[in-house]
């Protein structure tokens, strides 16, 4: 296994030298300096506002790194031929796979990370800066710890969306990969609904297929608990652990196809 | 124990979008190749010699047969341990440089940080990268990086190399070095299985060759086994008068004549009589000998001959 991490540091050293990434990670940060400015507009709202953007801002910068270097992370090596070298060389196909999908996911850890501490950084800063009468207002503490849980939860999500990335990767061309990873992460917000449509509609068919449906598609409105810990609801370190579980599986799942998918093909 | 061994090797692909049929890429491909031995191998444009490196290397699955590498299946990890490939026209991360390339491959290969660095400088300046080692790969030109390609092939000190047109993008002097660095492969003992269409690149290097055609291994053998026989001589002479080289014409002395600069002739004679006898005839009427050589069979009629006498592909029965 010591090849998955040297192909890992591969792919993040690909990530650190392409200038999307950095670009992806300033904007993550603008977008939390703008939160704060709007923030500043707001009378009493602001801190909820910023938590909201910060948060939102965590989420979607990191979508779209896992999807739009995700669907590349198979296609790129197959189409420019460096897929050949490689595999002459004393590593498996799943160790390929594998390698992949940790380097993806370890700049997605080190965005996330870099995004959260700026995230902490502009509400510390406002926790500074405010009056003890304004923090009596606020639902919860500025810097609250448990934003982490939300944050985790982020992160597990984004790995869940790079295995779909790297799973059509392994099989299809990038623009086909976007639409099927982006598709399913639309449909995956909407679990939920799914799993109740018996009560909109008469056909105990179609209800029992989208309730089947929800239980194959990636559940992602699961992991969002951004409102809770912003509003200072409580969100049990159970429920936590139980999801995070849940996603574990679901990408293990998605894994072992894409390593089945790519070890049954033909570098022509 | 053999270096490479297949036995009846064949590989079908589907082509077609509306109308799928099946096509013969390569077809029972027999083939044994010795430890330490040169092999080279032949076939104009897609008679199915990269197809038959990817099977080698597992790049594709195998219709029917199987190939064996130093005794073991094609793709087993231990033999991609003392196995290097060069792929056709090779493409490397651009955003790494040549000493990261051969790094990142040396780490695959299991070798520490101390080897690498040992290994690595050396075997740049045995493909003739010099202070350009540092750039990118995207600042490379398409020798520099088929040098790169090779080096890589060698990061692991391999026992078996396999080069897909080696000499491909190369200048007349890497083409000469490339040539050097397989001559030293073979004293040190490795196995070196590469194919080329520079027929003179086979002749100079290989202990033997294979001539792939349509999919099929028309003939293999060394360079004696495919009969490059003496088939007559090429005589030089100059002060050769138009009698004296019509009577050796009508009596069947020369086979051909070609006029040369500065009133010399290239003359082509037959086995026989003997070249000495032609020759002191024509000196007795005034002629003066410049050079004379054998005209043997090249590889180069062989590959004509094997191409020009094998049909054209066929379909494969559907599977």
């Amino acid at each position: 296994m010591r090849a998955v991490g040297h192909i890992a540091v591969n792919v993040f050293k690909e990530s650190v030298r392409d200038k999307v990434l950095y670009n992806l990670v300033v904007f993550a940060v603008l977008l939390i300096a703008m939160s704060y400015l709007i923030g500043e507009l707001t009378a009493g709202q602001d801190l909820k506002i910023i938590k909201d953007l910060g948060l939102a801002a965590i989420s979607i910068f990191g979508l779209a790194i896992a999807v739009f270097i995700g669907i590349g992370l198979v296609w790129k090596e197959v189409e420019k031929r460096s897929i050949y070298t490689l595999l002459s060389k004393p590593i498996g196909r799943a160790e390929f796979v594998l390698g992949k999908y940790c380097g993806l996911v370890l700049t997605l850890l080190i965005n996330v990370g870099v995004m959260t501490i700026s995230f902490y950084a502009v509400v510390a800063y406002i926790d500074w800066v405010s009056t003890p009468l304004v923090r009596a207002s606020w639902p919860a503490p500025a810097a609250d710890p448990a934003m982490l849980k939300a944050i985790g939860l982020i992160m597990i999500e984004l790995m869940i969306v790079t295995a779909i990335a790297l799973f059509f990767s392994t099989f299809s061309s990038p623009f086909l990969s976007a639409v099927f990873t982006i598709g399913l992460w639309v449909v995956g917000q909407f679990g939920q609904d799914l799993r109740e449509f018996g009560a909109v509609v008469n056909s105990s068919t179609a209800a029992t297929m989208a309730r089947g449906l929800s239980y194959v598609l990636p559940d992602f409105a699961a992991f969002d608990v951004k409102a809770q810990v912003v509003h200072g609801q409580a969100v049990p370190i159970s429920y936590v652990a139980l999801t995070s579980a849940y996603g574990v599986a679901y990408l293990a799942l998605l894994l072992a196809g894409a390593v089945v998918v790519f070890s049954r093909r033909d570098f022509k | 124990m053999d270096a490479i061994r297949t036995e009846g090797l064949t590989k079908h692909y589907t082509v077609g979008f509306w109308r799928r049929r099946p096509y013969v890429a390569l077809d029972d491909v027999t083939l044994h190749v010795g430890q330490g031995e040169v092999f080279g191998f032949l076939g104009p444009n897609g008679a199915g010699k990269t197809t038959t490196l990817k099977l080698l290397m597992q790049l594709i699955y195998p219709t029917a047969g199987r190939a064996e590498i130093l005794g073991r299946p094609a793709g087993d990890v231990d033999v991609k341990r003392r196995i290097g490939y060069l792929p056709e026209q090779p493409y490397f991360y651009d955003y790494l440089s040549a000493e990261e390339v051969l790094d990142y491959f040396g780490a695959l290969c299991g070798q520490s940080a101390a080897d690498r660095r040992a290994r690595i400088a050396g075997l740049l300046d045995e493909v003739g990268i010099g202070a350009e080692r540092r750039l990118p790969l995207r600042k490379f030109s398409k020798g520099m990086l088929q040098r790169v390609g090779i080096a890589q092939a060698l990061v692991n000190d391999p026992e078996v190399v396999f080069l897909d047109e080696p000499m491909s993008g190369l200048d007349p002097l890497g083409r000469r070095e490339i040539r050097h660095l397989i001559l030293r492969l073979r004293d040190r003992g490795c196995t070196v299985f590469f194919s080329s269409h520079v027929l003179s690149d086979a002749e100079a290097l290989c202990s033997r060759v294979g001539i792939l055609v349509a999919g099929k291994l028309a003939t293999s053998g060394t360079l004696s086994d495919l009969a490059l026989n003496l088939r007559g001589w090429e005589l030089v002479v100059s002060g050769l008068s138009e009698d004296a080289l019509a009577q050796a014409r009508s009596r069947g002395h020369v086979t051909s004549a070609t006029p040369l600069s500065d009133a010399r002739y290239a003359l082509e004679l037959p086995l026989t009589p003997p070249p000495e006898d032609v020759l002191s005839g024509l000196m007795a009427q005034g002629a003066r000998l410049v050079s004379l050589n054998p005209l043997r069979d090249t590889l180069e009629d062989v590959f004509v001959r094997q191409v020009g006498s094998t049909p054209v592909r066929q379909a494969a029965e559907p599977t």
